[in-house]
């Protein structure tokens, strides 16, 4: 999903910057003020962050069109933190690949920064509160679709950034239609990896420290128990 | 077994199955040194092909793969070490309380 450096005609990159800055400062703001109200959130905060960071540097080839691509690592962090929280972390591993892996880029980072963290949480943590509190679907499985969610929501904003700037013969359809292929396609059996990645993740953290999901009210007493009594 | 161990397995079967079934099933979109590579760069050759020239370039590239990778090695280690500590530490902390 990551515009490369200088492939962003600049009105763009100045538009969805100015789009993603106040997300990401809302976030920070919102990552104080969660801390600051209980340390202990602290650390599951660290660990979706360290999601991030190992989902989105590992590169796995695609069934669908014989090339690369890889996870964003976001669903886990949109789950449980909502979509602010993850905007500042993705902003950190998007900044990271920027500079130190000419991966994606400084002039793009707004367009990544939207993409990634922005509009790709902000629709899997819908979905996840929507499968949560309206389909009562367990923990497992409603991760394992907000991972996925956030995936393809993030490469199909990519495409359509890309098709608003670049415009094949003047249809932004057919332009969209072209990228999407590209990015889109080959994220579905990637978005599906993620998904198992992330859901068997959230089940585990279940296991071992459910009181800081508990304070977080993505999770209940009974559920708790349940998920624990599959591991005797 | 568990159930939760099952799952684990399951899991990690199908991911498995999934990657290297693609790698040794599915013909590469490219040729060569050109299979399997990223789509990023797929779609900057999508936008080359129109004739636009990026404006601006990155202002460090990694010298070579091996620095890439070196890079894409240590995004990985951190979040993984930061995964694994709590993990572990989480897990300890359980097994005191359960004694």
């Amino acid at each position: 999903m990551h515009i490369m450096e200088g492939y962003l005609p600049i009105e763009w990159c100045v538009l969805w910057a100015v789009l993603s800055a106040p997300c990401v400062i809302y976030g920070l703001w919102r990552m104080k003020q969660m801390i600051q109200q209980d340390r202990r959130v602290l650390p599951l905060m660290a660990v979706c962050g360290a999601f991030v960071f190992v989902l989105s540097a590992l590169k796995i080839p695609s069934v669908t069109t014989g090339s690369c691509s890889h996870p964003t690592g976001t669903g886990l962090s949109a789950s449980f933190f909502g979509p602010w929280v993850t905007a500042v972390l993705g902003t950190i591993v998007l900044l990271f690949q920027a500079i130190l892996l000419a991966h994606g880029g400084l002039t793009t980072l707004g367009a990544n920064v939207f993409s990634m963290a922005i509009v790709g949480p902000f629709v899997a943590w819908l979905v996840f509160v929507a499968l949560r509190r309206y389909a009562h679907a367990g923990l497992g499985l409603s991760v394992f679709v907000t991972a996925a969610v956030a995936n393809l929501v993030t490469y199909t904003v990519t495409s359509l950034q890309l098709a608003l700037a670049f415009p094949a013969d003047g249809s932004i359809l057919t332009a969209f239609i072209a990228f999407a292929t590209i990015f889109a396609v080959t994220q579905i059996p990637l978005a599906i990896i993620e998904g198992i990645i992330c859901g068997l993740v959230a089940k585990y953290i279940v296991r071992v420290k459910p009181d800081i999901l508990k304070k977080l009210d993505i999770i209940e007493d009974a559920e708790i128990e349940k998920i624990q009594g599959e591991a005797a | 077994m568990n159930r939760a161990t099952m799952e684990i397995i399951l899991g990690l079967a199908v991911i498995v199955i999934f990657v290297i079934g693609t790698l040794f099933l599915i013909p590469s979109g490219g040729e060569g040194e050109e299979g399997w590579g990223g789509a990023d760069g797929g779609a900057a050759d999508l936008i080359d092909s129109t004739g636009y020239e990026p404006w601006f370039n990155p202002i460090w590239e990694p010298p070579s793969g091996e620095i890439e990778s070196l890079f894409f090695c240590v995004q990985t280690a951190i979040g993984a070490i930061i995964v694994g500590y709590f993990f572990g530490y989480w897990r300890g902390a359980k097994g005191r309380k359960d004694e």
